[in-house]
């Protein structure tokens, strides 16, 4: 059932994706650590990374603290400059362009943030936050702005007679609802969200993730959803990718993924999240990982997942296996794919 | 500001108690008042605190003392907040057993490297010597539980207990807590806004909305048969992660109301989908569904029909 690996394709040439809208190729993001001018250390954040997203779809991006899901979201929008490989949008190279041509490419790229309250100026009205980026991509300004504003106010469910308001006379939920109207109001076609539910109670993160389809529906939007819970990723994504210390392990699409995860860690974080059913809780085993994750600053050779896999081999800490596509559309970086 | 009104409860020994409830449910505050703990200006204004035959709220201070630190121990969501960053870990285990006069000081310093290897803390001998910042969180909150254990209390009290950690860290912590209440036999009281981590640990599940419970019950029938209609909507708001069928979370409207301006009623009406003309009014009372399932609701999820439908309109 498993298809010829070929070493050649990568999920940035994955193809059972038509056109992708956006491909990342050989990401490499580092920083350097303890600070300093003449730091020798980097952090390795994100690590060769290649991944590809269709128009239209939801790739949800999921891992733990610290894997560097969140610097590959602000690298791929350009808030910091990538170390190497390229970032392709629409076939146009967003770490080359620069001027006029990245200034027209950046309106159609927006973000949407996890703390709705850090992401809001507190001396802006609403109506001036949401209308910003119009005025600073000179895309509408006066009475047309306004008109806008109020547009995208009602299309995402706040009261467009709240413009004069200010970020703290409103919830957390509908804080979220600004930064979501003030990501729509340029018309964007790519949307990347970090955690954009996981700072709201319960009640309120349903609000918003019904809100985020809604809207994907309404505007044909491509979102990145990133997030460290797997069962919120799972729901709103088509596909799914999981990082590890800098890596993509899996990617793929997300029922495949959570009826037979490939990678070992794909499964143990899978295991670790429990279910509101105490039945299937009372027989659920999760598969805990021995140690601590490892410092991005040094990480593991080879796979750097074997210091920790419950399956890893001699050949794991001596060979890195490549993110290759084991089934159509299935990529796992592992040399025991779907063996745990 | 009433925070906390009419809460009635009771734990049996060696029971795994669930409060679930959203931000400013009043579920901390509940946990906090059997301690004695409520920040200032609060305070309790009524009722009792029964453990056993003793009323915590008449206890003297020197009382409450003993019994914090003999009978009850607490963990809290941020287990850096709550150890002293400028002493070692295992030192700080030894001051949770030494203040309280259960063992002497040579007791308690044989005690700590049995606690740390007793709460999972890899490499325990290597690490007594580390400073808080040195360990993980996730190593920190096994610290936490250490000194929390290290009397052998009967009561443990854990408050978001996992809530800042990683979901494979998580899945380690909720064991060690498991294993401890048996080893134990002490009681485990968990608070939380996570519904899936009550049913993995829970025997016993109470729903707080606004200061109130709205439905209390085991943790089976509170799952399988919710009566609240705010129990009901929460099961259904959040996503599965062994979800098949993509269906459309049940959002829940509105906000819940503000503690200074209370709704009449029921105070879930203004968000309720399934409400009455009576639950404006009148507040219903925390009455029985089923044996040992109380809710407090004057419809009850059982009379609806088709009560998928009505929520999604």
């Amino acid at each position: 059932m498993s298809a010829q690996p070929s070493p050649a394709i990568t999920p940035a040439s994955d193809p059972t994706l038509k056109k992708p809208l956006l491909r990342v190729e050989k990401l490499v993001k580092h920083f350097p650590a303890g600070g300093g001018l003449f730091a020798r250390n980097v952090v390795h954040a994100v690590d060769g990374v290649d991944l590809a997203i269709a128009p239209g779809e939801t790739l949800g991006l999921v891992g733990e603290s610290g894997c560097g899901k969140s610097t590959l979201g602000r690298v791929i929008v350009r808030l910091q400059p990538a170390t190497s490989g390229q970032i392709f949008f629409k076939d146009t190279d967003l770490t080359r362009v620069r001027g006029e041509k990245l200034r027209r490419l950046r309106q159609q790229i927006q973000m949407i943030f996890q703390d709705p309250y850090a992401s809001l100026n507190p001396r802006m009205t609403v109506g001036d936050i949401v209308a910003e980026p119009l005025r600073n991509f000179g895309v509408a300004r006066g009475r047309k702005a306004e008109q806008r504003v109020q547009e995208v106010m009602r299309v995402v469910g706040l009261n467009p007679n709240f413009v004069n308001r200010y970020p703290h006379e409103f919830s957390g939920g509908q804080r979220q609802r600004i930064g979501i109207a003030r990501a729509l109001v340029l018309n964007p076609t790519f949307i990347v969200a970090d955690e954009p539910v996981s700072a709201l109670d319960v009640s309120i993160q349903a609000q918003i993730v019904n809100l985020m389809e809604d809207l994907q529906a309404k505007f044909n939007l491509t979102f990145l959803f990133i997030a460290h819970d797997l069962s919120v990723v799972r729901h709103i994504s088509d596909r799914i990718a999981v990082m590890y210390l800098g890596k993509i392990v899996e990617i793929g699409p997300s029922g495949s993924i959570r009826d037979k995860p490939l990678h070992p860690y794909t499964k143990v974080l899978q295991s670790s999240v429990p279910v509101p059913d105490p039945d299937l809780e009372a027989v659920r085993k999760p598969i805990l990982l021995k140690g601590e994750i490892p410092s991005p600053v040094n990480p593991p050779s080879a796979c750097r997942f074997h210091t920790r896999c419950p399956i890893a081999q001699p050949i794991c800490s001596e060979v890195e296996p490549p993110l290759e596509m084991k089934e159509n559309g299935r990529f796992a970086a592992c040399h025991f794919a779907g063996q745990l | 500001m009433t925070a906390v009104d009419g809460i009635s409860f009771e734990i049996d020994r060696g029971e795994i108690v669930g409060i679930v409830g959203e931000s400013g449910s009043g579920k901390t505050m509940t946990a906090l008042s059997l301690l004695r703990l409520i920040p200032e200006p609060g305070r309790i204004t009524g009722g009792r605190i029964l453990y056993g035959e003793k009323d915590i709220a008449q206890m003297t201070d020197e009382e409450i003392r003993e019994f914090r630190g003999n009978e009850v121990a607490m963990i809290f969501q941020d287990p850096m907040t709550s150890l002293n960053p400028v002493l070692r870990v295992g030192f700080q285990v030894e001051e949770a057993m030494a203040a309280h006069a259960r063992f002497t000081r040579q007791q308690s310093r044989d005690r700590v490297l049995p606690m740390l290897q007793r709460v999972r803390i890899p490499a325990a001998k290597e690490r007594v010597r580390d400073y808080p910042h040195q360990f993980s969180g996730g190593m920190r909150q096994r610290a936490m539980i250490a000194m929390g254990v290290s009397n052998e209390p009967s009561l443990l009290i854990a408050d978001e207990p996992t809530t800042a950690l990683d979901v494979t860290v998580q899945a380690s912590i909720i064991e060690l807590l498991r294993d401890l209440s048996r080893e134990l036999r002490a009681s485990v009281i968990l608070i939380t806004h996570n519904m899936a981590l009550v049913a993995s640990l829970c025997n016993r599940v109470i729903v707080m909305y606004a200061g109130r419970i709205v439905e209390e019950g085991p943790t089976r029938a509170i799952f399988k048969n919710p009566q609240h209609p705010y129990t009901w909507s929460l099961l259904r708001s959040m996503p599965r992660v062994d979800e098949v069928e993509k269906e459309r979370l049940i959002s829940i409207k509105g906000l819940p109301p503000d503690l200074g301006r209370m709704p009449p009623g029921c105070k879930f009406h203004p968000r309720c989908k399934f409400k009455v003309d009576r639950c404006l009014t009148e507040e219903p009372p925390l009455g029985e569904v089923d044996p040992g399932q109380l809710a407090r609701c004057w419809v009850l999820m059982k009379n609806i029909q088709n009560p998928e439908a009505e929520a999604q309109r």
